[in-house]
């Protein structure tokens, strides 16, 4: 692995709401490395966006605030840092790709101006080159005819095609983190497909880290090195994507897993997790996948569980990896994933 | 298969927008299929293949601009009176995309649910109407109490049970789902596609499943049709099409889903479809064929024996 390059540490974010205090993040820790792509799955409102959100800061200022905790980047905390020092930050060192593609682009501006203002503002190209670099950064991302394509405005162009822009805008000055939430789930399949070649591409050539928001486990399998799963507002397992798709601790990341269909087999039902996420207004006092959990004990109900070792890349929070905890089978998919693991075939 | 009853019967559908103008769309360029009692249809494509458009033209929401969609062996776009239509949209249902969009934000769920019984006259009094409405919030796996609250204060999946229960209210035999699980997570999706099933047994209803994720299409359909630039290119059973995919657009198809297996994943090869690649001469007739039994392939004569002489029944 190579020199981390974002450092979370013990991140509490709450948000003020009429009917009380969300604790939507409650103490997330994870680094990143360079050249990586991490990638962090789970459930809506498990608090992927509010992490990732926070590390630009872009969270709203009039309800939210960042209780304690420390971000660090190129040895500053960002979590200190002036809107001053942010916007110099912002699309040059650490840049976003958002979902939805539609809506991320201003519609009364050509995608030539979008991609050239990043460029023109941190990079102090001027408008001519700007407007070279433009037409190379375009070429780059696969979009054919650039010096038509830069004078069109976003609607002359299709779902896939704007979300290759996006990815031109936030990549424009060759940030050093690029955090991208869910920038596949609004597209279909085969121009997914392209999508995550293309950054994987991309990556390769800018030598960015990514982190990586999804729900999709298939897209998680394709881009990631890392996963950390989220739920709750906490990560509850982290670890190599080997070792999260066929050595699964959690009991959550179990459900998430059973939940996706297979394509060879013939499956009767789908497995569903049981119950819903934990209220974040009031967040339970031990484990907050217990009530969902068929392997909770006493003491999930309890205590809320630390984060225990299974490798040196690989960290649980659930009590069953104790010393003490009783031995569990989990459930029989789960079990043919990881005899396949500890014979090695990965 | 065959000895099944046809429900519904399209045949050369054809819907086209902006007619006689220079951006005319053959958004749906001559397709037939049948749907089969009781069971579910999947249509898949990527965005633009017209789906949707197929989805909507069947229950006339549209127009059709050419062929016709027979229910029952009736023809839903010839004229008809008000009431005969009333009739047909009792029994055909239709669950859409976004549960955000598609529910009122006014009304309360009670009335959003309500809304077709009491345009279809099914019930005789308030309390009948009011039992009603709770027996579905359970049946679609909701509370009783939720029948007075605005759609706003309910999650995407809860929205998307609230959907269901409104197609269900006018007991339809065909329910027409649109992406109904798109907008949704992954661990939802699951709720949503167990109930559709569930619902399914129960109910003896009869589906058509639009959607582009083929992973879920395979699990839920019985037969699914493949689409490409608003025609079918292929139709089979969905263990059939997993198996032998023959049209080289549905290979691509399949060779695009992400599975969650990095292995699997590291060696993948992805197949990108070219329409270029048939090389059709000029006079050839390209049209659905029957490769093997109930798998059809919309292809030419020569590629129909190609196709014929790769298929391996399993």
């Amino acid at each position: 692995m190579g020199k981390k390059i974002l450092e979370v540490n013990d991140l509490h974010i709450s948000f003020h709401t009429f009917a009380g205090e969300v604790q939507a993040i409650r103490g997330v820790d994870f680094d990143l490395y360079e050249g990586e792509t991490l990638a962090i799955v789970g459930e809506s409102g498990s608090g992927k966006s509010v992490t990732t959100k926070s590390i630009m800061k872009l969270l709203p200022k009039h309800n939210s605030e960042i209780k304690s905790g420390k971000i660090i980047f190129q040895d500053k905390d960002i979590v200190q840092a002036t809107e001053k020092q942010m916007q110099k930050i912002r699309g040059k060192d650490i840049s976003m790709i958002f979902q939805d593609p539609m809506t991320s682009l201003n519609p009364t501006m050509t995608i030539g101006k979008q991609i050239m203002e990043p460029l023109i503002k941190h990079g102090n190209f001027k408008k001519s080159e700007a407007r070279k670099q433009t037409l190379k950064l375009l070429d780059l991302v696969g979009i054919p005819k650039p010096k038509i394509r830069i004078k069109q405005y976003p609607h002359q162009f299709s779902g896939g095609m704007r979300q290759r822009v996006v990815i031109a805008i936030a990549l424009a000055c060759a940030p050093k983190i690029l955090i991208a939430d869910e920038p596949t789930t609004a597209l279909d399949v085969t121009i997914q497909g392209q999508i995550l070649e293309l950054m994987k591409d991309l990556q390769q050539q800018i030598e960015t880290s990514i982190i990586f928001i999804t729900h999709d486990l298939g897209v998680v399998a394709n881009v990631a090195d890392r996963v950390a799963v989220m739920y709750g507002g906490k990560i509850v397992e982290v670890g190599t994507v080997d070792e999260i798709f066929y050595n699964p601790q959690h009991p959550y990341t179990w459900g998430l897993i059973s939940s996706m269909p297979s394509l060879d087999g013939m499956d009767d039902e789908l497995y569903v997790i049981p119950g819903s996420p934990p209220d974040l207004l009031k967040p339970p006092k031990g484990d907050a996948f217990a009530p969902r959990n068929r392997y909770a004990m006493q003491i999930d109900l309890e205590k809320e569980p630390p984060m225990f070792k299974v490798s040196d890349t690989h960290y649980a929070a659930t009590w069953l990896l104790h010393p003490n905890a009783p031995k569990v089978e989990p459930p029989q998919n789960i079990q043919d994933r990881m005899q396949k693991f500890s014979k090695g075939a990965y | 298969m065959a000895e099944k009853e046809k429900l519904l019967e399209v045949k050369n559908l054809k819907q086209y927008f902006n007619i006689g103008k220079s951006n005319e769309v053959k958004a749906v360029n001559d397709i037939s299929f049948d749907i089969y009692k009781g069971e579910t249809f999947g249509l898949v494509g990527e965005s633009g293949c017209g789906k949707s458009t197929t989805g909507r033209t069947i229950i006339r929401l549209y127009n059709a601009t050419g062929g016709s969609v027979l229910y029952r062996g009736q023809d839903v776009h010839e004229k008809k009176t008000k009431s005969e239509l009333k009739d047909l949209h009792q029994k055909m249902q239709m669950i859409y995309q976004d549960p955000y969009a598609s529910l009122n934000p006014r009304m309360k769920v009670n009335d959003i649910i309500a809304e077709g019984i009491d345009i279809h006259e099914l019930v005789k009094s308030k309390k009948e109407r009011k039992d009603k409405v709770q027996e579905l919030l359970e049946t679609v796996g909701l509370n009783r109490d939720h029948a007075n609250r605005y759609p706003h204060e309910f999650s995407g999946g809860q929205r998307q049970r609230i959907g269901i229960a409104r197609a269900l209210a006018v007991n339809p035999e065909f329910i027409i789902a649109d992406e109904p699980i798109s907008a949704l997570d992954v661990s939802i999706q699951a709720q949503v596609v167990n109930l559709l099933k569930k619902l399914q047994r129960e109910k003896d209803l009869t589906y058509l499943f639009i959607a582009h994720d083929l992973s879920m299409v395979k699990y839920i359909s019985d037969r699914i049709g493949v689409m490409y630039q608003g025609k079918l290119v292929e139709v089979a059973t969905s263990d059939d099409l997993y198996l032998n995919p023959m049209h080289p657009y549905t290979q691509s198809l399949l060779s695009a889903i992400p599975l969650p297996d990095p292995s699997y994943e590291r060696t993948r090869r992805r197949i990108s479809y070219d329409p270029t690649s048939h090389g059709y001469e000029e006079g050839e007739e390209v049209y659905m064929r029957e490769v093997a039994p109930n798998h059809y392939v919309n292809c030419s004569e020569k590629e129909y024996k190609q196709y014929q002489s790769n298929y391996n029944p399993k």
